[in-house]
């Protein structure tokens, strides 16, 4: 029992230490390499016209290789058909996964409530690949043919069950007193909930809208199914349409396009990062 | 007792949370018009749970019960419909509870917004006028109206909170221990509103503290393991208490 063994508690401790840092640094370095290498090959395929013009033909792009000049166009195609068809999939999955979210946070006893909620943690761990081949065989087959719209669809269906849980969530750590003080003024719940309870929620469920976003924006898989792809810049919602994770797999599968993968890459990797940084700083100020 | 016309009356009230458990039991009071009344007693004996009965804040929970009647203006308030209660009768909570994403302005407004009461610029700016002043924070607060409520310290919160109560002008305002979160001198500017607001209000007001209650009140509850044990004049019950257990709560011999 000398000095309770003071010296090899104190060493134990340190042990510990360094490895909960260690072990630490060892999961940022995966991240951290991954985003230095598609920086380092990226950085120089990013100008002006690769986020004004659409995807060269293979032909043109074999043709600049061969006389030893970069690649010309960009992926301007595939940036306006991810923002057409995230614009679609936000807008209909916003006031709808609020509204079930309301639903849950109110009626967190009822047992319907804990079935959509337990189906809601289901949804989120669907695959996206089935996704898409569900709404391949739901949307792309009734209307017969790929398009924006089945695109969205499956976005959509990938989106709600994050920003219903972050409605929930958000909505059930406000304190009961904003609810009650509400309704103690003669309020009915639908008023309360608009003006005080959604108000007061909106830095959670704005944050979950931004990294259910940031969360899709990246999905291939379901867009294969639905979407498909096209190499013009296009604006209609029924008909097959591009996206930027679909052009880094089409590049990646075709020889003479496959310096535009970085570029691509190091677009979207940087979009999704502002959408988390968004995110992170508007979850600083909630209230 | 005289023959007062009581605004509020508690008929055999009683409050349970399950089967077995009763908060509030077989309570029956009148409340006279314009007056304060203090509600007292240990932790736990049901002071607020009736309190919260009066504007039918019970409702919310399904699994509480609540029986017997409260008549307000000889009407049974526990066959209304809430919200038809809860506009003629406000209610101020322990913590101050401002919205957050209020201005000072809009919180003085909220009861209008949420009962969706569409009022006038010159309406509004009158009203905020009045209850602001009628709580004794127009002074301090008319520059900043356009500032969160919650940047207010906790007295002035609350008295933002009494103003807002007060723009729906209810016949009687609840107060659940409301100064039990503030320092000696912001409950005193509050125990002074109080007083001041009885012309225009009746007020019932749970207390932990006696001295609060004996400074503020004319009439006096005292309450214990949910049971009304004595009610009456405040005076009386501080000099000479009817019941034992009210005594021996006065004197700090319970609770």
């Amino acid at each position: 029992m000398e000095t309770f063994k003071l010296k090899k508690r104190l060493a134990k401790d340190k042990l510990m230490l360094w490895g909960v840092c260690l072990f630490a640094t060892l999961t940022a370095v995966p991240l951290v390499a991954i985003l230095g290498e598609v920086f380092l090959r990226g950085y120089d395929q990013l100008s002006w016209s690769f986020f004004t013009e659409p995807t060269p033909t293979a032909y043109k792009a074999m043709k600049a290789i061969e006389a030893g000049e970069p690649i010309p166009g960009g992926i301007a195609n595939g940036i306006v058909g991810t923002m057409l068809m995230l614009g679609m999939a936000t807008i209909v999955a916003v006031p709808i996964g609020i509204l079930c979210g309301v639903y849950l946070a109110e009626n967190s006893k009822s047992r319907f409530a804990q079935i959509v909620s337990y189906l809601t943690d289901l949804l989120q761990g669907t695959p996206s690949v089935i996704i898409g081949i569900v709404i391949y065989i739901w949307v792309v087959v009734p209307m017969k043919g790929y398009s924006a719209i089945a695109g969205s669809v499956a976005l959509f269906v990938m989106m709600l069950p994050l920003i219903i849980r972050s409605t929930e969530e958000t909505l059930k750590i406000l304190p009961a007193s904003l609810k009650e003080a509400g309704l103690a003024l003669g309020g009915n719940e639908a008023r309360v909930m608009l003006r005080v309870q959604l108000p007061a929620a909106f830095g959670g469920v704005f944050t979950g809208v931004l990294l259910a976003i940031s969360r899709v924006i990246g999905e291939t898989a379901p867009l294969m199914f639905t979407a498909l792809g096209c190499s013009l810049i296009r604006w209609s919602i029924d008909k097959p349409i591009s996206a930027v994770p679909l052009l880094i797999w089409e590049f990646f599968n075709d020889p003479n396009l496959q310096d535009l993968i970085w570029g691509a890459s190091l677009f979207l990797l940087l979009f999704i990062l502002m959408l988390n940084i968004l995110a992170k700083y508007i979850k600083g100020t909630l209230y | 007792m005289e023959s007062i016309t009581p605004i509020l009356e508690f008929k055999k009230t009683c409050v349970s949370y399950t089967k077995q458990t009763m908060a509030v039991k077989y309570v029956s009071a009148a409340i006279e018009k314009n007056s304060i009344t203090a509600i007292m007693g240990p932790s736990g004996c049901g002071k607020s749970t009736l309190l919260r009965a009066v504007n039918l804040m019970h409702n919310l929970y399904s699994n509480i019960r609540v029986d017997g009647e409260i008549l307000l203006n000889g009407e049974n308030i526990l066959s209304m419909e809430p919200i038809d209660v809860r506009r003629r009768v406000g209610m101020v909570f322990q913590r101050p509870t401002p919205f957050p994403t209020m201005s000072i302005y809009d919180n003085v407004l909220a009861g209008f917004a949420l009962n969706g009461i569409r009022l006038s610029k010159v309406e509004k700016d009158a009203t905020v006028e009045r209850c602001l002043k009628s709580v004794a924070l127009w002074d301090e607060v008319k520059d900043v109206l356009n500032k969160k409520g919650t940047f207010l310290s906790g007295g002035q919160q609350q008295r933002l909170c009494i103003a807002r109560a007060l723009a729906m002008k209810p016949d009687v305002l609840l107060m659940d221990e409301p100064t039990s979160a503030l320092d000696p001198i912001a409950t005193k500017h509050i125990e002074e509103l109080l007083l001041e607001l009885q012309k225009e209000v009746t007020i019932l007001i749970v207390t932990h503290n006696m001295g609060q209650a004996m400074r503020i009140s004319s009439k006096s509850m005292f309450m214990y393991l949910g049971e009304l044990v004595e009610y009456g004049d405040t005076a009386k019950m501080f000099s000479e208490p009817a019941d034992e257990r009210t005594k021996a709560y006065l004197t700090g011999k319970m609770g």
